[in-house]
């Protein structure tokens, strides 16, 4: 048996077969963290509005999440009349890639990382991109006003958003010279990037609740005005994976957070890998947290707040970051 | 200057509004689990009416069988108000009371016009039936099925 293993690995390769593990602990973390949130995001708006929130299924509701993906996975796949058949179908399974691909270079522990990319940062930000070129795709796709109206709000909410978010990483990476997610999270052994960068920190976190849709930028999604947005036309699974990738967003962009301006994995006693998920699952029930305290901006007011304030206010950052380091 | 002040201030309302969420979050919760338990029903709520027992005899209940009740129903909800004498008591003991619930508007007007007292309201909230006569209440019946359960 053991063998054979080893044959197998000499033949593939190391790198192919510690990739192949990677992919495969990314997907459980993905899958378990998306039944994870949906319990929580549940949980949590429950007790905010003084109920309790799902208890039926299992201890606690904890089963409440397999309960709900079963219902989704019988359901049937409608296709309605008159879709872009291509473009409809293609939207879900696209809107999967950057999730995973970001997964990749997302550094849990000093070791626990499936590749570190000396560009990593920038595989994230051109990746999560395509999130928004398949929300476009659905969007466009469904032949459904409501869909189209979410699809072309999301890609100028995104295009405005990015840029903030680009300019508040900016001078993190230049504080620790490097463009790799590990280089950053080892540079912060001493003090965190949070407390040089505070404005950097606080414009990320905005631009990144608007880039995941989340309230109180959901205007693609907005519920009481186009019903479920760029993702009204699907059902069943293809619904599900629309799902999924928004709840592993939140995690990513929490992920990122952590690792750029609250120390990774670093801090005492415990292992990296339990204080990397305990800081990105408190930035995510902060997130949660959000949702269910603000309600939903105006279409003007999203972009004017991006162009007029975030935009400028970084910029200024950047600046002044260069300059001190320079110096 | 105004654009800053603005941004201060919305940037306080928006962590008052994160205050209060937080703190409704750790509240107990008010929501009652409805199968599991129930709510305490209002002293004012009125279900159909119920026959009280005599403190006195608890085998037969106040009812003296006088037909107040039975006159003075606006809805003619209330028959066969009927009952005897029995040995070596001064008042007539009811032996059938029917209370038609599907045409009762719990108006209150047998309650107050019994002489003796005799009428309440029950708290029965959730009453069932598969046909019409499952409405059609023996009140007698009912208070010696009640007294058979204490």
């Amino acid at each position: 048996m053991c063998d054979t293993i080893i044959n197998i690995v000499n033949i593939v390769g190391k790198e192919v077969v510690r990739t192949v593990i990677g992919l495969v602990g990314v997907f459980i973390v993905v899958l378990g963290n998306a039944i994870m949130l949906t319990w929580t995001e549940r949980k949590v708006a429950g007790h905010i509005q003084r109920r309790i929130g799902p208890k039926e299924v299992g201890p606690f509701g904890l089963l409440q999440s397999f309960a709900d993906s079963v219902k989704l996975l019988g359901k049937e796949l409608l296709t309605p009349a008159n879709v872009e058949k291509p473009l409809y179908f293609l939207a879900p399974t696209l809107i999967f890639v950057p999730v995973l691909v970001t997964f990749v270079v997302i550094p849990f522990d000093g070791f626990l990382q499936v590749k570190d990319i000396n560009t990593g940062i920038l595989v994230i930000l051109a990746f999560s991109s395509l999130t928004v070129l398949s929300i476009l795709i659905g969007g466009w796709g469904s032949d459904n006003k409501y869909s189209l109206i979410g699809a072309v709000r999301s890609v100028a909410q995104n295009i405005a958003y990015e840029i903030p978010l680009l300019l508040a990483l900016l001078p993190v990476i230049l504080m620790a010279n490097s463009f790799s997610l590990r280089d950053i999270a080892e540079a912060q052994r001493g003090a965190w990037f949070v407390v040089y960068q505070p404005i950097a920190f606080l414009i990320f976190f905005v631009a990144s609740v608007a880039e995941t849709n989340r309230t109180p930028f959901d205007l693609p999604e907005a519920e009481s005005e186009l019903v479920a947005g760029f993702h009204t036309e699907y059902s069943g699974m293809r619904f599900s994976l629309f799902f999924l990738a928004e709840y592993t967003n939140m995690f990513i962009v929490s992920a990122i957070a952590v690792t750029f301006f609250l120390g990774g994995y670093q801090g005492p006693i415990l292992p990296g890998v339990v204080w990397f998920f305990i800081k990105t699952y408190l930035l995510v029930f902060v997130l949660l947290w959000f949702r269910w305290t603000f309600p939903r901006v105006r279409f003007d007011q999203l972009l004017n707040f991006s162009w007029k304030i975030l935009i400028p206010v970084s910029f200024l950052n950047l600046l002044v970051t260069g300059g001190i380091l320079k110096l | 200057m105004r654009v800053v002040a603005d941004i201060i201030k919305g940037a306080y309302s928006l962590i008052v509004g994160m205050g209060v969420t937080i703190r409704a979050f750790f509240s107990p919760v008010v929501t009652c689990q409805y199968p599991r338990e129930t709510v305490n029903i209002s002293p004012r709520f009125r279900s159909h009416t119920k026959l009280v027992g005599d403190p006195e005899n608890p085998d037969r209940t106040k009812c003296i069988v006088c037909g107040m009740c039975e006159r003075n129903c606006p809805s003619h909800s209330i028959k066969k108000v009927e009952g005897e004498k029995k040995e070596g008591e001064k008042k007539k003991t009811a032996t059938s009371y029917i209370l038609d619930f599907t045409t009762c508007s719990q108006c209150g007007i047998c309650v107050e016009s019994c002489p003796v007292d005799a009428l309440e309201f029950s708290d029965d909230y959730n009453p069932v039936g598969l046909k019409r006569e499952d409405f059609h209440y023996d009140l007698v019946k009912e208070y010696e099925k009640r007294k058979k359960a204490v």
